[in-house]
């Protein structure tokens, strides 16, 4: 392992399991959860949410940056695929660096998927917990690049939703490229004679 | 149509293909090839002078063959740009012995046989994908007789008989002997909705029907007294005014008959068509003599579709249409960064939801677009210049590019963060350690693969899922809320090609008894190819696994998209067979093998060179 252990003495991680209404809690102890989260190395603070990304939820989360000195947030609840941007904005907003903070998914890969066995479900979003927090106390703050955007854009196809498209963006004022493989745009509703529902002609 | 000609902000290039696309979200370099079409666009008056005297006949695509058209041509009378091509496949050339009849007839002197493909580099920040789509060719349905039986027609063939630009002007007529049909017969859900390969595909094709409703409303218009029939086995009129339209259609007399006919048989002396059906409402064997039948063809994903999966790195769901960022949440967001869907790319649609996505991909592509700029995911590739040892291996498997190397120049690997996407295979392949990715450091990895196994090992499979195709197919499989056994922990990558040798090796060091590496499907694949390595890497490993007497079949390798929840549950139950049948001695031995091999091993012991003796 070539890389420098990022984990130091003073990480104060804090963990918020949500309930997502009975998403989660439906099947998992949440309660069980945040208090097994509090054993973990490095954890100073953990509670139970009922909803996380809901406003009141985000404002916990900002609260207990500042009132616990956190440098690490984890959210057990959905997949990162979902509310990862929210989170990160989230702590952002407290002044924490949004790379330092980390998602453990116990709704659609534990509690959605063991709706009936309750005891198996809590256990297992005890042991993604650990893990995430195992994670968390290696994260490091990151800067994001930011990149220039060609104010052109690019159409593929000439059929009504190419031309639509196209139109659309033009007239919001952008450059258009417009590429289309036959002689003539108009694709394949340009062969329709009526077209449903208004039974007028198609071009 | 016209609007697109004229629009000072539009520039089309018409009879054009991409050849390359480089480049990322905001910033895509996109060479275009504009090909010779042997007429200047913009010179070309459509005087139609030049295809007056073209010699040359061949059946006219436009027209689905209905009629014929010259070697020089215009595509349809409204076309834009409104100009004529030649078809050089057909033509007989300039040599005057030859021809070059038009080359003459043309008073503007706009026909060029020496007009070359040219070549356009553009620049763009975000690319609109609406390549459309084909439609189904019901002939190798040998029952229903299509292009056996002249008087059995598609529905894109029924467009251009009923319409007044067509080729008998807008009369209908059948055509055997171009008499108008008095009873007309529509069978639906030809080449969709069917569960056998042979005959089409699984999915509704989802416009067949209102088609049909709308043909029978145009049969019954120009031909009040003409019996239409139509076979279906569900009419989907779902759509805003699609239930009035379907009953204006029932009012006018179309008579509607649930049931799929099997076979049609044509009648040798007057070509009428006869067919069996079972009427499904009266559970009656029907028979049905017809002047014509139209067969309602599906849609089908265009047959290119390759071309341009390859160029943005899209992937396709099973039926082959393009497939969404979020079936949901993100339906005109492609996968790949900056690329939206509009019309029936992305799925079978009507003209009214092609127009409603359009202007939705529109809208997607002017929120990158008015930014201006944009943000790169901190999750990039470093090379550490002091442990990289030049030999040029994250170079070369780097699906991006985006490693620059040069062996001659002697220094070290270099990564070029904007075009570097993190799959983290240059990370996985150094044999030295010497990548990090970024925010997926290989500490990090083995932390979480420490955590799951510090409480009994015995009972996990440490599971390593890509982000775009694995992970999610696991989120779907819980969206799905299908049930599977409970003991795989997983590891979220950004790609499988970010799976290190090493990180398997350590969770089996530290007690896991089943590891499962799982990706896309290798056409699907995020980061181009880079699960090819995923591959590669997982076979070397069973050989490693073998030679130390470990069981292969603990490490298990699955392929798993987005669109797979419930393969997702199906893995999920065999791997935790194979995890059953793993011995806590069998564990046991596997931590010690793997200790032992790696253990540094002892330097032979070398020679003492000659001259230092003396």
């Amino acid at each position: 392992m070539t890389e420098q252990h990022s984990a130091s003495d003073d990480l104060r991680i804090g963990v918020f399991v949500c309930e997502c209404g009975l998403n989660i809690a439906g099947s998992v102890e949440c309660g069980e959860v945040a208090e097994f989260a509090a054993t973990l190395p490095d954890v100073v603070f953990s509670c139970v949410n009922r909803y996380t990304c809901s406003d009141p939820g985000q404002q916990e989360i900002k609260r207990n940056i500042v009132e616990h000195k956190l440098n690490r947030v984890v959210v057990a609840s959905c997949t990162p695929r979902m509310h990862e941007p929210t989170f990160r904005n989230c702590v952002a907003e407290a002044g924490l660096n949004p790379y330092l903070f980390e998602m453990a998914n116990i709704r659609e890969h534990c509690s959605w998927v063991h709706l009936y066995d309750r005891k198996a479900a809590t256990e297992k979003a005890k042991d993604i917990v650990k893990a995430s927090v195992a994670r968390a106390r290696h994260l490091s703050a990151q800067q994001e690049i930011e990149l220039q955007v060609s104010r052109n854009a690019l159409v593929i196809g000439g059929g009504v939703a190419g031309i639509n498209a196209a139109l659309d963006l033009a007239d919001t004022g952008y450059q258009v490229y417009l590429v289309e493989k036959e002689a003539s745009i108009g694709g394949i509703m340009a062969q329709l004679d009526k077209t449903y529902p208004t039974m007028d002609c198609s071009i | 149509m016209m609007d697109v000609g004229r629009h000072p902000k539009i520039k089309l290039y018409s009879y054009s293909e991409i050849d390359n696309v480089s480049g990322y979200v905001g910033n895509f370099n996109v060479r275009i090839r504009k090909k010779a079409r042997y007429v200047d666009e913009n010179e070309c008056t459509a005087c139609d002078e030049c295809a007056k005297v073209c010699p040359i006949t061949v059946p006219n695509a436009f027209q689905m063959g209905l009629s014929l058209r010259k070697a020089i041509y215009m595509p349809f009378p409204q076309a834009v740009p409104s100009s004529y091509i030649l078809d050089m496949e057909h033509c007989l050339g300039n040599n005057p012995i030859a021809c070059g009849k038009c080359y003459d007839a043309c008073d503007k002197k706009c026909i060029d046989y020496d007009m070359q493909d040219e070549i356009v580099d553009v620049k763009v920040g975000a690319v609109i994908v609406a390549t459309g789509m084909d439609v189904y060719d019901p002939t190798r349905l040998d029952d229903y007789g299509y292009t056996r039986f002249e008087n059995v027609i598609t529905s894109m063939e029924f467009e251009r008989l009923i319409c007044s630009e067509g080729p008998t002007g807008g009369h209908f007529i059948r055509p055997t002997d171009h008499k108008t049909p008095k009873t007309i017969g529509f069978i639906q859900c030809v080449g969709s909705r069917t569960q056998d390969p042979e005959r089409g595909n699984p999915y509704c094709s989802n416009i067949c029907c209102m088609n049909t409703v709308k043909d029978s409303l145009l049969l019954k218009d120009h031909y009040p007294d003409v019996e239409v029939k139509v076979f279906y086995m569900d009419i989907r009129a779902f759509g805003k005014g699609f239930e009035d339209l379907f009953m204006r259609s029932k009012e006018k007399g179309v008579m509607y008959i649930r049931g799929i006919p099997g076979e049609i048989e044509e009648d040798p002396q007057t070509k009428n068509l006869r067919l069996m059906v079972e009427n499904t409402t009266t559970r009656q064997i029907e028979e049905h003599e017809l002047d014509m039948v139209v067969l309602s063809v599906g849609v089908i994903p265009r047959r290119d579709n390759e071309v341009v999966k390859k160029l943005f790195s899209l992937s396709t769901t099973s039926d082959g249409f393009l497939m969404e960022s979020h079936p949901k949440l993100k339906p005109v967001d492609a996968p790949t960064g900056g690329v939206f869907f509009a019309g029936c790319a992305e799925f079978p649609k009507d003209v009214k939801d092609s127009v409603t996505q359009a202007s939705a991909a529109a809208a997607r592509a002017g929120v990158l677009l008015s930014a201006g700029k944009i943000k790169i995911e901190a999750i990039t590739a470093v090379v550490d210049e002091e442990a990289c040892k030049l030999c040029g291996i994250c170079a070369r498997v780097c699906p991006f590019n985006a490693i620059i190397f040069d062996k001659k120049s002697k220094t070290p690997a270099k990564v070029i963060e904007a075009a570097c996407k993190g799959c983290g295979t240059c990370s996985a392949e150094c044999p030295f350690d010497a990548i990090t990715m970024q925010h997926f450091t290989d500490r990090q990895m083995y932390a979480q693969i420490e955590a799951i196994l510090s409480d009994k090992p015995m009972d996990k499979i440490v599971t390593f899922a890509c982000n775009w195709c694995s992970y999610a197919g696991a989120d779907l499989a819980g969206l799905s809320r299908l049930q599977f056994p409970h003991n795989a922990r997983i590891i979220r990558t950004m790609c499988s090609g970010r799976v290190k040798d090493k990180f398997v090796l350590h969770a089996f060091k530290h007690g896991a008894p089943v590891v499962l590496v799982s990706g896309c499907h290798f056409a699907d694949c995020h980061y181009i190819d880079a699960n090819r390595w995923t591959q590669k890497r997982v076979w070397k490993l069973w050989d490693k696994l073998e030679k130390l007497g470990i069981r292969p079949e603990r490490l298990q390798l699955e392929w798993v998209s987005a669109a797979e929840g419930k393969k997702w549950a199906e893995v999920m139950n065999a791997v935790e067979e194979i995890r059953k049948t793993v011995t806590k001695e069998e564990v046991e031995h596997t931590i010690k093998v793997i200790r032992e091999a790696e253990k540094p091993k002892k330097p032979k012991a070398k020679k003492e060179p000659a001259a230092a003796t003396t």
